[in-house]
């Protein structure tokens, strides 16, 4: 399952993250998380909730996700549009010439820990 | 009690995979062991085209094979008659391998002694590009019955990739597929994509493909 595969890699992060600042209790882990990233939040957060109870470091942590909204530009024209609404097709001059410039970060932004 | 802080972290949570994928590549290099990493959806033809390259290469480089589907036992039996070494990998139900698992893969395969070791990632086209494997060249198979709009829909897995097998090509005449956009989405991803139509069932192509291989192979274990 691909979230659980995700939670994994965020726990390992906090995990190298708390070595580094010698925390010892992590409350709150924000997520910053684009919008075509291809993970689903629900399924994230049922995925984090399960797999941080066999941690030490971050047992009763919440996750919270800030979305990134995804952003195409065209490269015939030059404009960025909203890529969830027009998708590959640019809609002011209906090129297909267009890349993904923002929308499948998943970045870990902070951690509140003591 | 101590103090609540807050920590700005700000980094990809790829980025400890990617820095393990790094570390790995450096090591295959100083062991002249060149990794392949072959990603594709089920059923594109994967197993079908691995044995078809190593009928090609065996004699020439003394190669190892890792499965990382999920049920694939019979795919290494298949690629055990052809009498290369192979393994399972097991990936615990994850829709991906990380290069964690590659590398404890690797350590079980051995690769001294081994000059080429193609990993069969896991199949679908989404999360496996996620992931360096720390393999030194990847490549996708996209055959016929696919549908030639897959760069459009999955394009980064084609960013990724350093080299596009179409497969199947002996069934063109019926699949409405046209081999010319398929070329056309795909660079237009990524212009330095190397592209091989091919057909595992009846040869077509293969040679194409295993010349670039052995060359990609020969420069890597044979660099100083
Ligand atoms: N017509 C045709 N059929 C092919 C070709 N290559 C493979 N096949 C058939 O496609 C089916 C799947 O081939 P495999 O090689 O098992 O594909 P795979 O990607 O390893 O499949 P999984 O491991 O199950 O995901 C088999 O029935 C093959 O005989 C080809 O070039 N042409
Ligand atoms: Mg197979
Ligand atoms: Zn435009």
């Amino acid at each position: 399952m691909h979230e659980l595969g995700i939670v994994f890699h965020i726990i390992k992060t906090v995990e190298r993250v708390g070595d580094e600042n010698s925390l010892t209790n992590v409350s709150e882990v924000t997520l910053e998380l684009g919008e075509v990233s291809g993970v689903v939040p629900s399924e994230l957060n049922d995925c984090w909730n399960w797999a941080v109870k066999k941690t030490e470091l971050m047992k009763e942590a919440k996750l919270l996700i800030e979305t990134i909204p995804a952003l195409t530009l065209c490269e015939s024209c030059g404009k960025t549009y909203g890529t969830v609404e027009f998708g590959r097709v640019c809609p002011y001059c209906g090129s297909e010439n267009t890349y993904l410039v923002q929308g499948r970060e998943i970045n870990l932004k902070e951690i509140k820990a003591c | 009690m101590d103090k609540i802080r807050i920590i700005e972290v700000k980094e990809s949570i790829f980025e400890d995979n990617n820095r393990e994928a790094a570390r790995l590549r450096a090591r295959l290099k100083n062991e002249r062991t060149f990794l392949l990493n072959l990603m594709s959806s089920p059923g594109s033809g994967k197993t079908t085209t691995l044995m078809r390259t190593i009928e090609e290469l065996k004699h020439e480089f003394r190669i190892g094979v890792m499965e990382a589907d999920i049920d694939s036992s019979v795919d290494a039996e298949k690629i055990a008659t052809t009498g290369v070494k192979s393994i399972q990998l097991h990936t615990g139900g994850m829709c991906h391998l990380d290069a964690g698992m590659t590398e404890q893969g690797l350590n079980e395969l051995g690769m001294e002694n081994l000059d080429l070791v193609i990993l069969e990632n896991v199949g679908n086209l989404v999360c496996p590009a996620e992931f360096d494997t720390g393999a030194v060249k990847n490549a996708m198979i996209l055959s016929v019955p696919e549908g030639h709009d897959k760069p459009l829909k999955y394009p980064l897995i084609f960013t990724v990739c350093d080299v596009l097998i179409i497969n199947k090509i002996d069934v063109l005449p019926y699949f409405d597929f046209d081999l010319e956009k398929v070329k056309e989405y795909a660079l237009m991803r990524n212009p330095n994509l190397k592209i091989f139509p091919i057909s595992a069932k009846t040869g077509e192509g293969i040679s194409a493909w295993t010349d670039w291989l052995r060359n990609q192979v020969g420069d890597w274990i044979n660099a100083d």
